[in-house]
């Protein structure tokens, strides 16, 4: 089987995704013949581009239950978040200046947050259960009549889990706030509908979905309630006056596209997706102990695991499987692999000498490759082990964390 | 992080992976680093009560691909060399033997200290 497999493989579709072939077929005439400003009104050049377009808004919209109306395009889901979070704070500062958010956010959430904290802004991060779920009692319990926004991600990119939100939109639209949510890792993997999800602002990616980079969306619920934002981009009045700039067209048609595929696809790929991280998940655990899930196995994405393996370092766990692309994050202090913000609220930082792995399985991974991989990784960590001291200690009853250190004595 | 043939090549055949009797006379055990530094070496030597020469040495590494490597290669050397010998070893000579980078520098001072917490303990037992 291993034989079968095409080195290196990829299996970091969190990071990003290979376009479908099928995309890059959409989207290919829009580089060429049809090269037209979708914001040229008075020509044919225009309406064609413009035209695309506005079938790219629609497709991205029914993903998600949306009305085409309500489809800000950006520049990907970085952007997006920042146009909510940023719009949100300045169009109802008279309202409020509470905003809440949670530690585990992607960090252009909590670097969008942090700014406007220099600028007034009063911010809660809530810590996540151990299990990467917001809790939503603490969530109830930290809105005030100040709080104007709740920004809550669908799925952790690090961790996989899904969060609550359909709760959490509920709990904010019995108050009045309005809810955001980065939904860039969930949408075209787990079905999600902003009506029923009660969403008002939702963070879109391209290339999460097999689309093109550069290119995301920000859904604007437009009734019951109508959000409004302050532009942060300034400019041609784009997008309805809330994105100036003019329209990537070919990047759109794409994201357009990858939309469409993801909503006739879903169902039998998140089928397939969770039957292979299934297979990955218990072949690396019936081989190795001291494994460890991070996060919900219930509340997760079906294409995500992300893995904690005790007394291996992260470096030397990377370098023996320098053929499968993976992301890594050490829960351990280490001189090259910063601890990950996301597994240290998670808790799983307390522990010593771990190193964790995100796979992140997607639309072109197959069973053989989830094989090779897992075989891979049992048979480095268990090399590694081999090599370890403190898994030498851990197996002779001895607690790591009594044990009284001694530091290197020379200067680094 | 691109490394060095030589790194590449302890990391693949680690040289004297093992574990020696830590309560025979013979033996002298180091342990250093830290868990929460990224690093931890344990390097064993035995030696010849007659001779003082080290005739085994073993090591396990919790580290790097160069940790791994300088502790590797620690027990080459120290093998076949009187105390007072493997004394002598630096870390330098394991930088300029393994084209360490200067971030990885610090891995070669820690298996310096392991051969010295190994010697040390060696000669407590048999001071």
């Amino acid at each position: 089987m291993a034989s079968e497999v095409k080195l290196p493989i990829y299996m970091d579709n969190h990071a990003t995704t290979r376009v479908d072939p099928r995309v890059i077929e959409a989207m290919l005439p829009y580089f060429g013949e049809i090269y037209g400003n979708a914001a040229s009104r008075n020509h044919e050049f225009g309406w064609v581009a413009e035209q695309a377009v506005e079938t790219a808004r629609e497709q991205v919209a029914k993903l998600i239950g949306a009305t085409a109306k309500e489809i800000v395009i950006t520049s990907g889901a970085t952007e997006s978040n920042n146009l909510a979070i940023k719009g949100v704070a300045e169009m109802y500062r008279e309202k409020g200046n509470h905003i809440i958010t949670q530690m585990t956010e992607h960090k252009c959430v909590l670097d969008t947050c942090k700014r406007l904290e220099k600028h007034g802004y009063r911010v809660t991060y809530l810590a996540p259960q151990t299990d990467g779920l917001v809790n939503v009692k603490e969530l109830e319990a930290a809105m005030t009549p100040e709080t104007i926004l709740v920004s809550i991600m669908a799925a952790n990119n690090e961790v996989g889990v899904l969060q609550p939100i359909r709760e959490i939109g509920k709990l904010c639209h019995e108050r009045g706030i309005i809810f955001h949510s980065d939904i860039a890792q969930a949408i075209g993997k787990v079905p999600i509908n902003v009506i029923d999800d009660n969403i008002d602002l939702a963070s879109i990616s391209a290339h999460k979905i097999y689309g093109p980079k550069g290119v995301g969306a920000l859904y604007v619920r437009r009734r019951n309630p109508r959000v409004q934002l302050v532009a942060q981009m300034d400019g041609g009045g784009h997008e309805r006056g809330m994105r100036s700039g003019t329209l990537n067209v070919p990047g759109i048609v794409g994201m357009g596209k990858a939309c469409e595929l993801a909503g006739e696809e879903m169902a039998v790929e998140s089928k397939r997706l969770l039957a292979l991280r299934e297979s990955l998940r218990k072949q690396i655990f019936s081989e190795l102990d001291e494994v460890f899930v991070n996060g919900s196995m219930e509340h997760r994405l079906p294409g995500s695991l992300n893995i904690s393996f005790a007394y291996v370092e992260g470096e030397s766990l990377l370098m023996g499987i320098n053929d499968i692309a993976v992301s890594s994050g050490s829960a351990c202090t280490s001189a090259t692999l910063e601890p990950s913000y996301v597994l240290k609220a998670l808790g799983a930082g307390d522990e010593l000498a771990h190193s964790s792995i995100r796979f992140g399985l997607g639309r072109f991974n197959t069973q053989a490759e989830v094989d090779y991989v897992a075989k891979k990784i049992v048979d480095v960590v268990r090399k590694l082990r081999e090599l370890s001291p403190l898994y030498e200690m851990h197996k002779e009853g001895i607690d790591l964390s009594k044990v009284k250190w001694q530091a290197e004595t020379a200067a680094h | 992080m691109a490394y060095s043939d030589k790194v590449l090549d302890h990391y693949t055949n680690p040289r004297n992976v093992g574990t020696l009797d830590k309560n025979s006379g013979e033996v002298g055990t180091g342990l250093v680093g830290a868990p929460e530094c990224g690093d931890v070496m344990k390097l064993q030597i035995r030696v010849n009560p007659a001779t003082n020469v080290i005739e085994e040495a073993k090591f396990k590494t919790f580290g790097c691909g160069s940790a791994i490597a300088s502790s590797s290669l620690a027990t080459e050397w120290v093998k076949g060399k009187t105390v007072d010998e493997a004394l002598q070893i630096r870390n330098t000579d394991i930088v300029k033997e393994l084209s360490l980078p200067p971030v990885k520098i610090h891995c070669s001072v820690l298996a310096e200290d392991a051969i010295r917490a190994a010697i040390s303990d060696w000669k407590k037992k048999n001071g």
